[in-house]
């Protein structure tokens, strides 16, 4: 639809979408970004998906919304949702406008979010342990 | 001195007066600036005694007295002379680096520019007293640049001493949030002093930068050397655990004091996505154990 290079890329890894989100898109384009994500957690029956904004230095609030709407339908869909790679601006600006981002999982980068993703998937969906227990 | 100086002055003002009084305007001034460069050792020494009078520069010795009332009674005479104050500006500031440390108060600079203003404008009265016409255009010349002068130097000063302030403001800022790596993936964060909103706005921003550079998991807020913590404070710590949340590193605070607790719970800030701890120690032992590290002394061998 919009000339130019992509806005966003969606990859499958194994289990996991990865879904890099390039440069700022407006509420247009991220309605898009969510439609898309979400028809292909069902498509490729992915167990995880990962939100990278590490290339955002702003993040308005339809943005912050849209990524937890991301979060709760993918979640009903049978996915596990981790945001990946939010900048320190970014951060700040999120809290201090208060945006909620409710139950939305947040990682420091992609390495990050990938372990996350495999502790929570592989092991069954319950137990959301990270820490290992010491054995006895 | 005095005794020498009086009888030429006597004969110059004699001599002088037709003189004066038949040139323009722009010839006052330079008669003026001579006037007081010839008289320099008695009026720079009646503002001494005066300023002594008033008390004022007591953080000072004599002998320094001496030397910078001299050369503050060189560059005041030069800006009335050449009208440009860039030359004193610059001087004002420089003594006023140099005298700010000695615990010298705004009052007392203003107070002893305003004293020389005084003793000159005296000693011109005494000269231009026999003529009333030429003594207010002699005036005229002299007040706006004598003002002038006052307002440069306490100005001068003023802006020094803010600037003196800033910079101490910049390094306690600087100093009193150092985001401390201890393990990896462990930052601690000691917090000591009074927070306002632009102290905590910085001390977020660090500790997400950190976070960023160090990769941590977790963070150790330190709070002990806080003095009091209000609603406020208490709302820039919820905002920066989010914050550090959304950088995927969790927060544990330590070393809430009984006082704190208690306000915090009384004044009913939501301090339930807040994971606390008594004291550093324990903090950074539950920090390694969400780590996965093992805690030294129970360790990892099989209790009966």
């Amino acid at each position: 639809m919009t000339p130019g290079p992509k806005l966003v890329s969606i990859l499958r890894q194994g289990p996991y979408l990865i879904a890099s989100i390039h440069t700022a898109l407006d509420d247009t384009q991220m309605e898009r970004f969510r439609q898309d994500l979400i028809e292909q957690i069902g498509q490729h029956r992915s167990r995880g998906v990962i939100i990278d904004v590490a290339a955002l230095d702003v993040l308005d609030s339809f943005g912050a919304h849209t990524l937890r709407t991301i979060g709760d339908v993918a979640r009903l869909r049978g996915a596990v949702t981790v945001v990946v790679g939010i900048q320190p601006d970014v951060a700040f600006a999120i809290v201090s406008l208060g945006m909620s981002t409710g139950t939305l999982e947040t990682a420091l980068d992609l390495e990050e979010g990938l372990e996350y993703l495999d502790s929570r998937v592989s092991r069954g969906n319950g137990a959301g342990a990270v820490r290992s227990v010491p054995t006895q | 001195m005095t005794v020498h100086d009086d009888p030429n002055v006597a004969e110059e003002v004699s001599a002088d007066f037709p003189a004066i009084d038949a040139t323009d305007e722009d010839q006052l001034l330079p008669q003026l600036v001579a006037h007081l460069r010839e008289h320099r050792t008695k009026l720079r020494q009646e503002w001494a005694g005066r300023i002594q009078d008033a008390g004022l520069l007591h953080a000072m010795t004599p002998q320094e007295m001496a030397a910078e009332t001299t050369s503050v009674y060189d560059n005041y005479v030069e800006v009335l002379e050449t009208g440009s104050v860039e030359a004193l500006q610059r001087y004002a500031r420089d003594l006023s680096e140099r005298i700010i440390p000695r615990g010298v108060e705004t009052h007392e600079v203003v107070g002893i520019v305003l004293l020389l203003r005084d003793v000159l404008a005296r000693s011109l009265f005494e000269k231009y007293q026999r003529d009333f016409g030429l003594l207010n255009r002699v005036l005229d010349a002299y007040e706006p640049a004598a003002n002038r002068i006052a307002n440069t130097v306490a100005v001068s000063f003023v802006d020094e001493r803010e600037r003196v302030i800033r910079q101490q403001q910049d390094s306690i800022r600087e100093l009193s949030t150092p985001v401390l790596p201890v393990r990896e993936r462990l930052l601690i964060l000691p917090m000591i002093g009074v927070l306002d909103s632009e102290r905590a706005r910085q001390l977020t921003e660090q500790l997400l930068t950190g976070i960023r550079t160090h990769r941590a998991k977790v963070v150790v807020i330190d709070i002990t050397g806080v003095p009091d913590v209000d609603e406020t404070v208490a709302n820039h710590l919820v905002q920066t655990v989010d914050a550090s949340r959304l950088m995927g590193a969790s927060v544990i605070i330590t070393g809430l004091s009984p006082l704190i607790a208690q306000t915090l719970v009384t004044i009913g800030v939501d301090l339930s996505k807040m994971d606390t701890i008594g004291d550093l120690q324990g903090g950074l032992e539950e920090a390694e154990r969400l780590l996965g590290y093992t805690a030294g002394r129970d360790g990892g061998a099989g209790s009966p």
